[in-house]
């Protein structure tokens, strides 16, 4: 398959008055053509923070891409300058926002929003202009388009909105979509017509998207594969099959525990206990010792070697040691 | 949008109503004044002032009497000046105390979010520090004391402008400084403050996500929501820049309505007081009324929504 | 699709750096997931460990100490009296025997700066300490008891709102003829409608947050609800408005004394001495304007700074 995004050693750092937050620290993985990758995590581990890297968006100062690269179709995004990005912002790359509450301009009708980006970056007449946004509002399910397109935002609801949203990311047919949270700020019924909007879309575009989120009810339904991201690192990834049905980090199976599911039947919930470290001073070792059930001493000396379980399905963790595998075998026969 | 200007238009008489009334009451109270004894010495101003407040008739039709002519602009005699009435000083003061209000208040805004704007952009910058030392300073010392100062420097000193009265545009120079610093003061910190607060919110995000430039971003997106806020206070600096002409205007010797009013209360010349002060005030509640219309076509929240808007 | 070379980030895969024995249980230690980020403080501490921290609100606030002290002992310091006419002695500039100078009428312009800082300090403190308990007690009254109360009081308060305040003012003073007190009836007549604007919109915030309808309904008097939850969080604001009440209440005592409605002279007000002044200064008797000017501003400068520093220590929102 073709690999339209890839993120090698990605480090992210905010300066603020009381030192430096390591946001992201060394974070790997790649996205083919096509599909849906979601980005999985407690909120402060870094995924949104990934993202608005991925569109240069971090807000410099007091954040910084310090290190890494992020190669979107053979382009270093890294290395090019704001007025390079900001012809793949749009354009190649689209964003969608957590609330589309405040996503939208206030004072500005729904109609100029749309196509603005559209002009900003084609050659195109306000007529076809038009043409193209009445497109969009249809394909994102909004009736009346016509009449809505002259209207504010404030006289939409919150799942409108977001269709709207969408509709604004995807008007110049854009390789790749981010969507950063895209139904945590909806009721759950609208959830779920958003998340179909999504499978829609990218059955007729063919675009690739990646999805922020901490839901994993909204992974289940659209992802193809999984990173989950802790402390600022992803430490697994795999299909979805791989995560959900053969979790390897204990992180991973505690967050599976932690929601509710239809398959498992019986299943008691169990919360992670304790909070994720301070990034000021992130550990050395592994972030996940001081909370993990399986924590041995060398997980808190050194950060655990990157295992290859298959072709799709990494994990970072030292059970993964043969020598983990062996105390495992040994404490559970007493 | 209908509703909204009739319940302001409402809001705008019962005002004006007030001032009328509390004036009429306030004069009438007054110890000493023309209106409770014949104590007026020239003949002409007594004739002048009863024919005007009807005092011969009981108080309730003279507040009548009082409301009729207020409506029909007529806002009374001077006993100081016999041969004069309130309306001939406003006919001769106002045109150039209008035209100081306009000039001060162009220059106020326009370079108020300016600077504002660049403060905002250049945050915590050498230009922010700047401006925003310069904006409290413009807070902190009264107009009087600037147009003093200015008047010291620029014209007595230096004599790169005139330092009195109102007579061609680099008369306005000093005059027009001094009664601007305040607001435009104000101003600036205003919109920095707001336009730091709107560059925060999603929808820029949002906008730059869209791969906009910069100048777009700030001045479709940001300048907009940031210059609200302005608006709102518009009403309360109209009315600083009003009351900052009497000084002003005393200072420069500017033959505006300002000094025949500072005038007319050493005098203790009670009925220009009165019809001036009902002019000024239904004037300046007018200039409200506008600001408040201006904000809600600037601001689509506040229309009505149209039939088939929300859902 | 090979993905090894992305873990070479971490550590090369090296078995002399991993011992065999560091692959045994760790002890549980919960306590070190739960970090304790920093020591509570309380509201108010906390606040003034941020206001200390803005340099230019603590130097407002020495000088508004400093100013205070001044407008005590100043007048003693020197052997003139406020009033003290001494004709002869007219536009002294400042020496050794008047330290600021004398005025047009040989007055001594050190002790009648100091005892217009007095008028102008006892005029915007009063000011604001009368706005303040109307405002309280009314907007309390009207956030509080809401609806139809709420709906009426605020109308009222909309209208007073809508008057042009200094113009009622001088109307005012006017007819009630200006003393040191019609000065300050007349300029808290419609300025507590602020405070109370003020006040309602942060009892209505409160009022609905979950630990006053916790303590509402464990039976807690109502007295005590307003006393103990909504006072102390609605303190903030307040204490700005305040803060910045006194300035523009000094600065309209100016105001009004130079179109001749403030304090009369002899005695001395910053505004009255400015007024006063107002022809000397083209004669470059420059001290007579000089220091009330330079107080006035200095003043005015010192509340506003520290009405924003108090704004930024105050704000909840802030609190990090």
């Amino acid at each position: 398959m073709e690999k339209i995004l890839e993120v090698n050693d990605l480090h992210v750092t905010f300066t603020t008055y009381g030192g430096t937050v390591k946001a992201v620290r060394g974070v790997n993985f790649h996205l083919n053509k096509g599909e849906t990758l979601a980005i999985v995590g407690e909120s402060g581990c870094g995924k949104s923070v990934t993202s608005n890297a991925i569109m240069r968006l971090i807000p410099d100062p007091p954040g910084k891409i310090s290190n890494g690269s992020i190669i979107f179709n053979g382009k270093d995004l890294t290395k090019l300058t704001e007025k390079e990005m900001r012809q793949i912002r749009g354009v190649d790359i689209s964003m969608i926002f957590q609330d589309p509450m405040t996503a939208l301009n206030p004072t500005l009708t729904i109609g100029s929003q749309l196509i603005e980006g559209l002009r900003q970056h084609h050659k195109i007449s306000s007529e076809n202009a038009k043409k193209k946004a009445l497109e969009m509002m249809d394909l994102v399910g909004i009736p009346n388009p016509e009449v809505r397109l002259k209207q504010y935002p404030h006289q939409f609801s919150g799942g409108m909105r977001q269709r709207i949203v969408i509709a604004i990311a995807l008007i110049c047919e854009p390789e790749l979509l981010i969507a950063d949270e895209p139904t945590t700020a909806l009721d759950v019924t609208i959830q779920a017509q958003i998340l179909e909007l999504f499978e829609k879309i990218q059955e007729r575009t063919g675009v690739s998207i990646i999805l922020i989120t901490h839901d994993l009810g909204v992974v289940a339904k659209i992802a193809d594969r999984i990173a989950v991201m802790y402390a600022g690192k992803i430490i697994e990834v795999g299909t979805k099959r791989e995560i959900f049905y053969e979790p390897e980090h204990p992180y991973t199976q505690g967050l599976l525990k932690s929601v509710p599911r239809l398959d498992l039947k019986g299943e008691k919930l169990t919360p992670i206990d304790g909070t994720p470290p301070d990034l000021f001073s992130p550990p050395t070792g592994c972030p996940f010792t001081a909370r993990c059930p399986f924590a041995m001493e060398v997980c808190d000396k050194v950060y655990p070697f990157h295992s290859e379980l298959s072709d799709t399905h990494h994990v970072e963790c030292w059970l993964q040691d043969e020598r983990a595998k062996q105390l495992l075998a040994t404490s559970a026969t007493k | 949008m209908a509703r909204y200007i009739l319940k302001r238009l409402l809001m705008m008489i019962i005002t004006i109503w007030i001032i009328v009334t509390l004036t009429f009451v306030l004069m009438k109270a007054v110890p000493g004044s023309p209106f409770n004894e014949e104590r007026t010495t020239n003949e002409t101003v007594q004739a002048n002032l009863e024919a005007h407040y009807n005092l011969d008739e009981p108080y309730i039709v003279q507040y009548l009497l009082y409301l009729k002519s207020i409506v029909t602009f007529d806002f009374g005699p001077s006993i100081k000046q016999p041969t004069e009435t309130v309306n001939d000083l406003l006919g001769r003061g106002f045109p150039i105390s209008f035209e100081l209000g306009i000039v001060t208040i162009i220059v106020a805004v326009i370079s108020g979010i300016i600077l504002g704007i660049l403060a905002a952009l250049r945050h915590n910058g050498i230009i922010d520090y700047v401006a925003m030392s310069f904006a409290v300073l413009g807070i902190s010392i009264p107009n009087f004391v600037l147009a003093t100062l200015l008047i010291q420097k620029l014209a007595v000193d230096w004599g790169l402008f005139p330092p009195a009265t109102w007579s061609s545009p680099a008369h306005m120079v000093l005059p027009v400084i001094a009664l601007a610093t305040g607001p435009m003061a104000i101003i600036a910190r205003l919109t920095r403050s707001t336009m730091l607060e709107v560059l925060t919110q999603d929808y820029i995000k949002m906008a730059r996500a869209k791969g906009l430039s910069p100048w777009k971003i700030v001045f479709k997106h940001a300048l907009k929501n940031a210059l609200m806020p302005v608006v709102t206070i518009m009403g309360t600096l109209l009315a600083g820049i009003l009351t900052g002409t009497f000084v002003i205007e005393k200072i420069f010797a500017i033959p505006g309505m300002g000094r025949y009013f500072v005038e007319s209360i050493n005098q203790r010349d009670y009925p220009v007081i009165m019809g001036t002060t009902v002019f000024y005030s239904a004037f300046l509640i007018f200039m409200l009324f506008l600001v408040d219309i201006a904000y809600g076509i600037l601001d689509p929240r506040i229309k009505i929504h149209k039939k088939g808007g929300g859902e | 699709m090979k993905l090894a070379s992305e873990g070479k980030a971490n550590h090369s895969p090296s078995s002399t750096e991993v011992q065999d024995d560091w692959f045994k249980w760790k002890e549980k230690d919960l306590g070190a997931a739960e970090s304790v980020a920093r020591p509570s403080l309380s509201y108010w501490q906390d606040a003034w460990k941020r206001l200390m921290k803005n340099k230019l609100a603590m130097a407002g606030l020495i000088f508004l100490f400093l100013l205070t002290v001044m407008a005590i002992i100043g007048p003693m310091l020197s052997p003139y009296k406020v009033d003290g006419n001494d004709l002869p002695n007219q536009f002294l500039p400042p020496s050794g025997d008047h330290w600021f100078g004398t005025d047009s009428l040989g007055r001594d312009v050190f002790t009648r700066t100091w005892y217009g800082a007095r008028i102008s300090l006892f005029v915007g403190l009063m000011a604001a300490l009368i706005d303040f308990f109307v405002g309280v007690v009314y907007g309390g009254i009207s956030g509080y008891k809401g609806g139809r109360t709420d709906n009426i009081m605020m109308r009222i308060v909309e209208v007073l709102y809508g008057l042009p305040y200094l113009l009622v003012v001088i109307l005012l003073l006017v007819v009630l003829g200006p003393s040191l007190t019609t000065i300050i009836v007349a300029l808290t007549v419609t300025g507590w409608v602020g405070m109370a604007r003020i006040v309602r919109g942060q009892v209505l915030q409160i009022k609905n947050y979950e630990f006053v309808l916790a303590s509402k309904s464990f039976g807690t008097k109502t007295k005590r609800i307003i006393r103990k939850n909504l006072l102390p969080n609605t303190m903030g604001p307040i204490i700005v408005q305040m803060t910045l009440t006194v300035p523009s209440a000094i600065f309209a005592e100016a105001f009004l004394s130079f179109l001749g409605l403030g304090i009369q002279s002899p005695f001395a007000s910053w505004g009255v001495m400015a007024n006063d002044a107002l022809g000397a200064i083209l004669s470059g008797y420059w001290w007579t304007l000089f220091f009330p000017a330079f107080f006035i501003s200095f003043t005015m400068f010192a509340f506003n700074v520290l009405g924003d520093g108090l704004q930024d220590a105050l704000d909840p929102k802030l609190r990090k």
